[in-house]
């Protein structure tokens, strides 16, 4: 289980994200929606130890993070930034094997060469496993890295706006690989999404932020409606009922 | 995989058909006497080459880049502003200049301290334009020098002369007593290399994405710009400043060996290296015959295969 306490963190005189608290079950989807700048990539970052928080903690096994070793780390919780830059050239294959470098220490076993290919698999990137990173699409480039935070098979995945990029059959093949991961293997996702459809038809929990502070928290249904999302995006959102999804109707809907 | 191996054997080749060249060819007579002394600069141009070699590959794969270097970032002027310091103040009879052993600690330590000053303002923020960076670089470069020059012009004349003789060292004037010391470092630097080069290999993808594979990435980079500055500081006192050769040979290797491993970029950097010194200091003595000095050459290629990475770098940005 991870539980984050009060945390907090301010950029001079800005408070990008306020004590904010929660907890996240293990086996479930947690999705993090809210506008731009309100927090979301920072809080995500403070979780997975990229950035340090100025107060409050994080627990992950009732421990603090701080005191985990980090590769001990890496093998539980994995990250995946909103965006990614490289300086070297790199196939597909080889970046998704570095998914298991907190296992393999650079030396793949055959068990590590098999997570890879499941993550390729996963991925729908056979075909393109030799190929450099930089001479692929926006879109492919990014399923690559997603492979790489899949080899490296961590209980926690934490995804910064994965579906960057995604056109949507991509984008509904991930959340239903999600899905699988977390139903199938346990594991447990806490994703970014800017497409509430996407959060209202794929997550167990939502957690909204805005300014910094948590405004919303709870499972999904709770959160997909009118009022709930006036309060987090300040706009008028229809929601209509199909097939059992509530989608969002928000292309037409002014303030 | 394959076709690296054959690349290197073809390198390795290559440096071990300079080193017999330069160790035998036209060794008329006095074999005794000028035998031992091809030995000792063949030697230390291996370990220079290496040393910088190495240095350049780790400095930038921790800051990201591929064309800035310790040496155009001003870690090799800072030697000589040691140095002219030491004499300006202690002198050249002071136990700093006497006991080899603490003049290079001293320098070693300045050097250290220049590297994590540098990287602390310029390459741990936010990221910067690479052009500002050479931008500042240059200027720390010019800034040094000038300190350098300054401290020299009032210093007194005699102490000014044994200054000079420390700070222009070349291949052709390599002083024996350091390059022990030298060899010593080197091979200290690749035991810890040994340990650390799946983790270079994973700090390549970025400082995030190096975290999230578990690597303890801020002090990785503390102890990498540690042993850069300890490499660069060997080998600028053993032959002198050569401001651009980091910067070919790792942009070489790069380009001959596509491939993300250190343990082979570093490897084939350092054969570049060997095969560009030894063989070149044989152009230079045999072909040339003395008429120009290596790091001139080396400058001078270096100089314009620098310009072309940057304008390939601007064309690469647009
Ligand atoms: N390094 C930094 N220095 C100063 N301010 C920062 C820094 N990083 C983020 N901020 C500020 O913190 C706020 C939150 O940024 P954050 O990236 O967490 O937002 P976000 O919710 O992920 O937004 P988006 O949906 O656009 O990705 C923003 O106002 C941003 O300007
Ligand atoms: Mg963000």
């Amino acid at each position: 289980m991870i539980k984050i306490k009060e945390l907090s963190k301010r950029y001079g005189k800005k408070n990008v994200v306020e004590k904010v608290s929660l907890t996240i079950e293990p086996g479930t989807i947690t999705s993090f929606i809210g506008p731009n700048g309100a927090g979301k990539s920072t809080l995500l970052s403070m979780v997975s130890r990229l950035l340090e928080a100025d107060t409050g903690e994080v627990l992950l096994d009732q421990q603090t993070i701080k005191k985990w070793k980090s590769d001990e780390f890496a093998k539980r919780v994995s990250i995946l930034k909103q965006s990614n830059f490289m300086n070297v050239r790199l196939t597909v294959r080889e970046l998704v094997s570095f998914g298991r470098y907190p296992y393999s220490r650079g030396r793949l076993t055959e068990i590590d060469e098999k997570y890879v290919d499941k993550a390729i698999d996963y991925m729908n990137l056979g075909e393109m496993q030799d190929q450099f990173i930089d001479e692929l699409s926006g879109g492919q480039k990014q399923r690559a890295f997603i492979a790489m935070v899949i080899a490296q098979d961590t209980d926690y995945i934490l995804l910064d706006e994965p579906l960057n990029n995604l056109d949507m059959k991509h984008s509904v093949q991930i959340m239903k690989i999600l899905r699988k991961l977390v139903d199938e293997l346990g594991k447990t996702v806490v994703i970014v999404l800017h497409d509430i459809n996407f959060a209202s038809v794929y997550s167990d929990r939502i957690v909204a932020l805005k300014d910094g502070k948590l405004v919303k928290d709870g499972p999904t249904k709770d959160i997909i409606n009118s009022t709930s999302l006036r309060e987090i995006y300040d706009m008028h959102i229809p929601v209509q009922e199909q097939n059992g999804c509530r989608i969002c109707v928000y292309f037409n809907s002014h303030a | 995989m394959r076709k690296n191996s054959t690349k290197l054997i073809l390198l390795l080749v290559l440096s071990l058909i300079s080193i017999l060249l330069y160790a035998f060819y036209d060794i008329k007579g006095g074999f005794d006497y000028a035998f031992p002394r091809r030995v000792i600069k063949i030697a230390a141009m291996i370990v220079t080459g290496v040393a910088i070699s190495y240095a350049t590959v780790v400095f930038q794969t921790i800051t990201q880049n591929r064309i800035l270097t310790p040496s155009v970032m001003g870690m090799d002027s800072m030697y000589g502003v040691v140095q002219t310091l030491i004499y300006f103040f202690a002198g050249s009879m002071s136990v700093w200049v006497v006991n080899k052993y603490l003049n290079f600690a001293a320098a070693i330590i300045a050097m250290v301290l220049f590297a994590l000053i540098l990287y602390r303002f310029l390459f741990r923020s936010d990221k910067h334009p690479i052009y500002l960076l050479l931008l500042i670089g240059m200027i720390i470069g010019t800034l040094l020098g000038s300190l350098v020059t300054f401290l020299q012009v009032i210093i007194d004349p005699v102490e000014y002369l044994s200054l000079q003789s420390m700070l222009f060292a070349s291949f052709t004037k390599v002083k024996a007593e350091l390059l022990y010391i030298a060899i010593v470092i080197l091979i200290i630097s690749f035991v810890y290399g040994f340990r650390i080069m799946s983790k270079l290999d994973v700090m390549s993808l970025g400082r995030e994405n190096a975290m999230n594979l578990g690597i303890n990435y801020d002090r990785m980079v503390m102890n990498i710009l540690i042993l850069s500055s300890v490499l660069i500081a060997t080998s600028t006192a053993l032959v002198g400043p050569i401001t651009f050769f980091g910067l070919i040979v790792a942009n070489l290797s790069y380009q001959y060996l596509v491939t993300y491993k250190h343990s082979i970029l570093i490897l084939g950097a350092s054969l570049i290296s060997i095969i560009a010194l030894v063989g070149g200091q044989f152009l230079v003595e045999h072909v040339l015959e003395l008429r120009t000095t290596l790091s001139v050459i080396i400058n001078f290629i270096g100089g314009i295969y620098f310009i072309y990475l940057l304008l390939k770098e601007s064309r690469a940005a647009k």
